[in-house]
């Protein structure tokens, strides 16, 4: 910012020492615009005396730059004419300026613990311990599950989210079944596509996009609203108050989950057959024909499988979401930084584990 | 420096306070009292044009901040005062060191080392030369109090507002601020106005005080006291300025007790 210049600095020869008459109302505009060239001046004589009997006023920062001068050339010499509340100024300035006697601290990462990764993979297994443990001993602790918290998660996690399972669920088995039929028609069979995409969506997509939203959803939802309350005290206020944080907070949420992602997953899945039947009517095949294609390529077994896959997704983003709430760190940063942590643990751990379910039920025969 | 004309704050149907007016002469050190709910914090974002009063005139550094032609002079005025928060308020992702330097670097030409010389020298008058590489997470409450104090000066106005500025400071800290901020208004002639509950600091620092009560008035909260806190303290007759000073329990709360003094 350009201002109008309140103050000057000249020099002046006197018995071979350049004496710096510093003039005016030297505040921290003028102390800006005045720094670069003091400095120049003060550097390229052999002795300097700073002269201060013109200077009308001086804050904080022109005395900064006063004093400032003088340690550039030594300090040896003291100011002259100087008024008696520049004087005490100045003294505050040389003292404040000194340098720490403690050793220096260094920059950090907010939130960082400065811990090995491996104390995470410890706290996180221990963390899985103390949900686990909450779970053995909820029958005896039935108190702490509130039914309202509960009925709440289930609603924010899973009635709320149908109109968006429905409609990524229909265009999805829209585009599947319109991208596959293209291809196999030139091989005269595209009235298969109808199978294709029951199999994709009721094994694998439905529960897979299911988790994907329930991560993006709810799994962040989780970390931030537990990261809140880790940054308000709150988990400390139950610590104190002999309550667990983990069956409290962590519980409700997993069993929500839990409970609303085979419906997510149902719905999902419907939504995606109606999408590929909208398709397979445009190409001119009966509803009947292909229901009937349907229900001889997905088995019951199949559509089980796909919902207890889901659950099992659902307890991992509920799981991980909350993991990531109870461990956010300090500043205005974590909140978000733990919904981030979230949302991407969420989706890896579901992509693992569906890579795990495909493995067992290839094992299993299923 | 400050003049307040018969400010009020309304929510609604509840009247916070009203008719509060006062005001503060240039090197003052002005304290805002009274209990909690009173409308301390609420008058205070009046005074530093982050919320219009209800009704009533604010005028800030001689100029008018309220009214329909006040948003030209709160600008003005936010430029050339300094506003410590309670909790610090720093800036989240900055060192301290940056969180001082970043009004230098908005208002002034200074260059760099000119902006980290005068940021060091502000953190070193509140005693943090040593933190000036933290990030505000890593600071307690006190510290960012302190680091709080020292953006307020960054750029050193003739008015600063301090809201519980020793709130949650061990006695020798709190005491230490209260030398800052004496030193501080002898040194420059800064005017202070500090929003406090603590009756030490008050009494040590405060040349006059304004008291506010939630019933000062049968319809809402407004002005008991405004005063020197020793005189007040000594000689006050209204029974919830007495109780304030004097840490008594009052007899007679609410509406049925004298009016302003």
């Amino acid at each position: 910012m350009v201002g109008q210049v309140t103050a000057a600095i000249r020099s002046e020869e006197r018995d071979g020492i350049a004496v710096l008459i510093v003039s005016g109302r030297l505040d921290a505009q003028a102390a800006g615009q005045l720094w670069r060239q003091a400095f120049k001046t003060a550097r390229g004589a052999q002795a300097i005396a700073l002269d201060l009997s013109q200077l009308e006023y001086c804050d904080m920062s022109g005395a900064t730059l006063l004093v400032g001068l003088q340690a550039a050339h030594g300090g040896t010499l003291p100011p002259t004419g100087a008024a008696p509340h520049v004087d005490a100024l100045l003294q505050r300035a040389r003292i404040a300026a000194k340098p720490p006697a403690a050793p220096p601290t260094t920059r950090a990462s907010s939130g960082a613990t400065g811990t090995s990764p491996f104390a995470g993979i410890a706290d996180t297994i221990a963390y899985l311990g103390e949900v686990a443990v909450a779970i053995a001993t909820l029958p005896a602790r039935r108190r702490m599950l509130r039914l309202p918290d509960l009925l709440r998660y289930a609603d924010r996690a899973g009635v709320r989210a149908i109109p968006l399972v429905l409609l990524l669920g229909f265009l999805m088995g829209l585009i599947l079944a319109f991208q596959s039929a293209v291809p196999m028609r030139r091989f005269g069979a595209d009235l298969y596509v109808a199978n294709l995409v029951a199999i994709s969506l009721v094994r694998e997509l439905g529960p897979l996009l299911s988790a994907v939203i329930l991560a993006g959803r709810t799994g962040s939802a989780f970390a931030a609203e537990i990261g809140s309350m880790k940054v308000n005290q709150e988990i400390d206020a139950l610590a104190t108050m002999s309550l667990d944080p983990v069956t409290m907070l962590v519980l409700p949420r997993l069993i929500a989950a839990m409970l609303v992602m085979p419906a997510m997953v149902l719905a999902l899945d419907v939504a995606g057959l109606l999408g590929m039947a909208t398709v397979m009517k445009a190409f001119g095949y009966p509803l009947i024909t292909v229901a009937h294609q349907v229900q001889a390529a997905a088995s019951t077994g199949d559509l089980l499988g796909g919902l207890f896959k889901g659950m099992c997704f659902g307890g991992a983003v509920a799981v991980i979401g909350c993991r990531a709430g109870l461990a956010t760190g300090i500043g205005p940063s974590a909140v978000g930084q733990a919904a981030t942590a979230a949302v991407v643990g969420g989706i890896v751990a579901t992509i693992l584990l569906d890579g795990l379910f495909a493995l067992l039920f290839y094992r299993l025969g299923l | 420096m400050l003049r307040v004309d018969r400010a009020s704050q309304r929510f609604g149907s509840r009247t916070i306070f009203r008719d509060v007016s006062f005001e503060v002469a240039k090197g003052e050190v002005f304290a805002i009292l009274g209990g909690s709910g009173c409308g301390k914090s609420t008058l205070l974002s009046q005074l530093i044009g982050l919320r219009p009063p209800t009704s009533g005139e604010i005028a800030v550094l001689d100029q008018i901040v309220t009214g329909p032609n006040g948003a030209a002079g709160r600008r003005s005025m936010q430029r050339r005062i300094g506003v410590m928060f309670q909790s610090g308020a720093l800036f989240g992702s900055m060192t301290l060191l940056e969180n001082i330097a970043l009004p230098l670097e908005m208002f002034t030409d200074l260059p760099p080392e000119g902006r980290d010389a005068v940021a060091r020298v502000k953190l070193g008058l509140v005693g943090l030369s040593h933190a000036a590489g933290l990030m505000p997470a890593e600071i307690s409450g006190g510290m960012a109090k302190r680091a709080g104090i020292a953006r307020a000066m960054a750029l050193d106005p003739p008015l600063l507002f301090l809201d519980e500025p020793s709130a949650g400071l061990d006695p020798v800290a709190s005491a230490e601020l209260d030398k800052l901020i004496l030193d501080l208004r002898h040194d420059l002639g800064t005017t202070f106005v500090v929003v406090t509950h603590e009756l030490a600091s008050i009494l040590a620092i405060a040349d006059r005080c304004i008291v506010l009560d939630r019933n000062a008035y049968p319809d809402g909260g407004g002005t008991i006291a405004v005063g020197n806190p020793r005189i007040l303290r000594d000689e006050a007759t209204h029974k919830m300025v007495r109780a304030f000073f004097r840490r008594e329990i009052p007899v007679c709360p609410g509406p049925a007790c004298p009016r302003p003094e």
